[in-house]
């Protein structure tokens, strides 16, 4: 079956290490949708976050392979009833003076931040949900989006199942 | 203690038990050499070419079980590792390469003689390191040469920057390896175990399919012990030969697409396919659809990634071959199991009388399948290795001659690397002085890394080398001449060029020329007995195919060539068979 997979990949904070991840998906020929790398509460460990879509069985074979790299300590495909994730948007809106109220309302109701006010444009931050920032960038579009950046998704997975 | 940095790295080679090292020097692993020179116990070896120190380093491997260093410089010295790299991962050969480097001060910045050897071998090698500070060498050398030799073997690369080896440092060898995300699991799952005890002690129509991982794990006494005990055939992959002894009434032959028929349709009719460290490769399965459709499926391996990854899998266990297959032994033992595979035998053994590998020999014409059966017959009672180039040559090899030590077959099974016979001979002879090492070579093959001859001359190394001259690029002249036609594209070399009775001389090896049967024997025993390295020049039939064969993409039993016989369905009509059935 063909669906996005979340995985979180506990990994040693060491050079290299990410491109050892990312080419086992480019060798097996898989887009990755979105990718997070950060420090964990460990100093000596990262989580890389990747949102990759492709066929169950293969991926499956490409988790397998992710195991064996020497530096990966732990992998997890997240259940996506089970997890809970995030990710951080930056909108830069075109807001003519005379339209800056309407997009500061629809920033208030997702509960986003205006993060820079320019002569005609507003940047907001917003983070959530992949649906939420989508009903987002959607209404944001009728304005005009001038540019848009994103963190990439970030997910752990819920209660204590998993303490790192 | 303190040393500089190449000091230090033959120092922790030393501590790691290396004892050989095929090394090419170069600008910025001076300072390595420069520790080599005064290393007492390591001998060092420097080939024609930095492919030809990693092939020897795979020979050596596969004869001993024991890792070789490969010790190599910068830039090109480097990238001209990367065949034997990949070769030796396809295959899960132990070693440890290490590239020197350019400083770390220039490092990415296209310096002379820099290459990203790192990078370039990510997906060639289990693991591999840059070391950029000079008091982690002892410990990346020690965790080098573990992962190298523990779990699933395979290949790992320490890229050694020049200023680092120059740096002072104290040296320590490390008491035990750090790895958190390194614990290969060994010991199988012991509900596994029991589940797949159960099948083998009821299945009528068994068959073992064993291959590189039973050697890797040093498990050919206990496959002996589980097939004897439960009377079970057992088909050895091209990298499984030796594995069981290929003079035992339950050997089969090697599976896939030019294995004998019987071994083929014994895959195909078996009810239970027992898998040990093997990994279900194109060559051996065929259409995969088609492959052992009527079995339930045992598969031990240490890899877990190799479990289901080509074909779905009933039992798994992930584990050490040698461990796992003692605990099924021991299980089926406990349960007083007994063979239940006499019909099944007599089905096997029918099939392996009425189509038997098979070559048309008129005494006149020297044939290829000939010579190996002479080399065959000419070393049984002596200590033999046989090494081969990928292609014909290497094929007949496997067909024809009878692997009956662990550990005394020596080809390029997964990457199919044409020249690597000659210094994977090398460094087998550099492993097991007293063995006869003969390499079965192809007139292709042999020029890829014919520079090697050098080596062997220089370091006293006797190698055979038996070139089955047939004046093409065999296989795919073979290939060419079933699916496309006849039309011999790029495949033709002509016999006589180079002359190699006269590159032997050279060399200041012993030549000699065979172009009939009737001189064969004699060039032989000649090369066989002569105290240095020797070659044959057999100049056998250009345009023999080997047979039987398995269309590329479909189903193992239905085989071009060879004596006649159809699907294994077709086989499977008279009264010997039907009782299997029952």
């Amino acid at each position: 079956m063909n669906m996005q997979h979340t995985l979180s990949v506990l990994v040693e904070n060491k050079p290299g290490v990410l491109t050892r991840v990312t080419s086992l998906f480019a060798r097996r020929g898989f887009n990755i949708d979105s990718l997070a790398v950060g420090v964990t509460e460990d100093p000596t460990l990262s989580r890389i976050t990747i949102v990759v879509g492709g066929e169950d069985t293969s991926l499956e074979q490409v988790a397998k392979q992710l195991h064996k790299l020497i530096n990966v300590i732990k992998i997890q495909d997240l259940d996506p009833h089970e997890m809970v994730d995030r990710e951080l948007v930056l909108f830069k809106v075109n807001a003519p003076a005379d339209r800056r109220h309407e997009i500061i309302e629809i920033a208030n109701v997702f509960r986003a931040k205006i993060v820079d006010v320019g002569r005609n444009t507003l940047t907001i931050e917003a983070t959530g949900a992949d649906d939420k920032l989508a009903a987002m960038e959607d209404l944001l579009r009728t304005y005009g989006i001038k540019e848009l950046a994103r963190t990439g998704k970030i997910a752990l997975s819920r209660g204590l199942r998993e303490g790192a | 203690m303190k040393m500089n940095g190449g000091q230090a790295l033959v120092r922790a080679l030393e501590d790691a038990g290396v004892d050989t090292v095929f090394g090419y020097p170069g600008g910025v692993a001076l300072p390595i050499f420069d520790a080599l020179y005064d290393a007492t116990t390591i001998r060092t070896i420097l080939p024609r070419h930095e492919q030809g120190a990693v092939h020897m380093a795979d020979g050596y491997a596969r004869v001993t079980g024991r890792p070789a260093a490969v010790i190599v410089t910068s830039g090109p010295g480097a990238t001209n590792t990367v065949t034997g790299i990949a070769n030796a991962y396809m295959d899960s050969i132990p070693m440890v390469v290490i590239t020197a480097q350019v400083n770390t001060k220039v490092l990415g910045t296209d310096a002379f003689q820099e290459s990203d050897i790192t990078g370039i071998t990510l997906p060639i090698t289990k693991h591999n390191y840059l070391i950029k500070d000079v008091n982690e060498l002892p410990e990346v050398i020690a965790e080098a040469f573990h992962i190298a030799t523990t779990g699933r073997p395979g290949p790992v690369l320490v890229d050694l920057p020049a200023d680092v080896s120059k740096s002072e440092v104290t040296y320590k060898w490390p008491a035990s390896v750090n790895l958190p995300g390194y614990k290969p699991t060994y010991k199988g799952h012991a509900k596994q175990i029991k589940q797949a005890a159960d099948l083998i002690g009821r299945a009528r129509k068994p068959l073992i399919y064993a291959g590189g991982g039973v050697l890797a794990s040093g498990a050919w006494k206990e496959l002996k012990d589980l097939a004897e005990l439960m009377q079970i055939p057992v088909a050895t992959t091209l990298m499984g030969k030796g594995a069981f002894p290929e003079d035992h009434h339950l050997y089969l032959g090697m599976p896939g697409m030019h294995g004998p028929r019987y071994v083929n349709y014994a895959l195909t009719e078996t009810d239970l396919l027992i898998a040990l460290g093997v990994r279900f490769d194109d060559r051996v399965t065929g259409k995969l659809s088609a492959f052992a459709t009527k079995a339930q499926v045992i598969h031990v391996d240490i890899d877990p990634a190799e479990i289901g990854k080509n074909k779905p899998v009933d039992v798994p266990i992930v584990g050490d071959a040698k461990g796992v297959i003692a605990a099924l032994v021991a299980e089926l033992r406990k349960a007083g199991a007994e063979p239940r595979t006499d019909a099944w035998m007599r089905t096997v053994d029918d099939w392996r009388t009425r189509y038997p590998l098979h070559f048309t020999h008129d005494g006149e014409r020297l044939m290829p399948q000939l010579v190996v059966e002479r080399v065959r017959e000419l070393t049984k009672d002596r200590p033999t290795i046989i090494a081969t180039e990928v292609g014909q040559n290497q094929m007949w090899a496997s067909q024809y001659s009878r692997i009956r030590e662990p550990r005394t077959w020596v080809s390029s099974g997964g990457l199919g690397t044409m020249g690597f016979g000659l210094p994977a001979a090398i460094g087998a002879q550099v492993g097991r002085p007293e063995h006869l090492v003969i390499d079965i070579a192809g007139d292709g093959s042999i020029q890829m890394n014919s520079q090697e001859m050098a080596t062997a001359a220089i370091e006293k190394l006797p190698v055979k080398v038996i070139v089955l001259n047939n004046g093409f690029l065999g296989m795919v002249r073979q290939w060419q001449e079933l699916f496309y036609d006849h039309r011999y594209a790029s495949s033709v070399l002509p016999q006589d060029c180079p002359d190699f009775v006269k590159l032997a001389d050279a060399y200041g090896w012993h030549g000699s020329r065979v172009t009939c049967p009737a001189e064969l024997d004699a060039a032989l025993i000649a090369a066989f007995d002569h105290p240095g390295p020797a070659l044959v020049d057999c100049r056998v039939v250009g345009e023999e195919n080997v047979f039987p064969m398995v269309a590329p993409g479909g189903s193992i039993d239905e085989m071009l060539g060879g004596l006649p016989g159809g699907p294994v369905s077709d086989m499977m009509d008279d009264g010997a068979v039907t009782e299997v059935w029952e």
